[in-house]
């Protein structure tokens, strides 16, 4: 059976989990399928921002795992990006006020009216890590061409496997083709050949992902920036399809800031 | 040209390095000074049985995918 329950995780902060779970869940929803987006970062809600629904929330997780309200009552439907739902965080909360066990039964909730379910999981390999890790099948590890982000990535896979999840699957966020064309980034190979599992998607570093936080607008939702393509990408492989990387630019280069003056004239 | 380029190591193969030796450590939690002191027991041992070349031999981890093995090359010298 294929897997379809993620958790998005990394163990090093800030390497953008919730960026990749936010426009991977709005890619899956914009092809087609049901999607819901749970946020575990429990006291420190970010999710709903991302995708600019933070207005729309009413009740959160902890208030469902709590049985304050009905699950249906706490997830906020996308109206823009139809098939997408989001289960908030709590932000008055700590990570304690879920338990693995709570979060298995929700996510098993969960799987029987969506298509994919994508848990945002917290930094770090403590408790929030270990309840965001429960209810899935899967995970999906993000790192970034970085030796402290590749490193906690490791150890963050170490214990997926250890969880028995089986092998989690990889993100390479932020890649750098200047960086990596001067020999000052290590590149996807070296990262794959590092981490030893199977590479999912790489997404540039690229400035239409902050504009589209500021927005609050999936970066998928734009059809000509690069990390939207990466993202959309990635959910065709989630669907088994074979699809090739992308073709990372170097567009703050000379040549490409003149070719984009030029063509912004 | 590229003998220019190519003379000084670039930030990315001592990152790479660095990382891929780290990691050896981290997956099978052990330090370097647990190796050290791992090293130098297991020689007490083995020169219970044989006479080993010291400056010839290597103990160290290598890993291949996600395992990680001891590995141990003791050239000997002769039994005793
Ligand atoms: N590919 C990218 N290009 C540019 N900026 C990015 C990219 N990916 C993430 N960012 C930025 O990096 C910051 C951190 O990202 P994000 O919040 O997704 O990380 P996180 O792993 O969820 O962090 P935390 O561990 O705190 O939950 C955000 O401001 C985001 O906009
Ligand atoms: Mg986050």
């Amino acid at each position: 059976m294929a897997s379809k329950v993620f958790v998005i995780t990394s163990g090093k902060g800030g390497v953008g989990k919730t960026t990749t779970t936010a426009h991977l869940g709005a890619a899956l929803a914009l092809s087609g399928k049901k999607v819901a987006v749970i946020d575990a970062d429990i006291g420190l809600r970010n999710l709903d921002i991302v995708l600019g629904l933070e207005n729309r929330i009413v009740y959160d997780l902890v208030n469902v795992i709590e049985g304050a309200c009905k699950l249906s009552q706490a997830l906020v439907r996308d109206k823009r990006v139809e098939g997408l739902s989001l289960l908030p965080a709590s932000q008055s909360r700590t990570k304690e006020a879920v338990q693995p066990e709570q979060m298995k039964a929700l996510c098993d909730e969960l799987r029987e009216q969506f298509d994919y379910v994508l848990v945002d999981s917290p930094a770090g390999i403590e408790g929030g890590f270990r309840s965001a890790l429960a209810g899935a099948d899967s995970a999906i590890v993000v790192t970034t061409p970085h030796v402290a982000a590749v490193r906690d990535a490791d150890r963050i896979i170490g214990l997926v496997e250890a969880a028995e999840k089986g092998s989690p699957q990889l993100i390479i966020n932020r890649m750098d083709m200047n960086l990596i064309k001067k020999g000052e980034m290590l590149d996807q190979e070296d990262v794959v050949e590092i981490l030893a599992i199977r590479l999912l998607g790489i997404i540039p570093e690229d400035s239409a992902i902050v504009s589209a936080s500021n927005k609050g607008e999936p970066v998928v939702m734009n059809g000509k920036s690069l990390s939207g393509e990466a993202y959309r990408r990635i959910a065709r492989r989630l669907e088994g399809e074979d699809v090739p990387f992308i073709e990372l630019s170097s567009d703050s280069g000379f040549f490409n800031r003149l070719k984009s003056m030029i063509s912004s004239n | 040209m590229a003998w220019f380029f190519n003379s000084k190591k670039t930030s990315k193969e001592s990152a790479k390095k660095r990382l891929q030796l780290v990691l050896m450590h981290d997956r099978a939690s052990i330090n370097p000074q647990l190796l050290d002191k791992l090293k130098e027991e297991l020689l007490q041992v083995i020169e219970k049985y044989v006479e080993i070349d010291t400056s010839g031999m290597e103990i160290s981890l290598d890993g291949d995918k996600r395992t990680v093995a001891l590995v141990a090359n003791i050239p000997i010298k002769g039994t005793r």
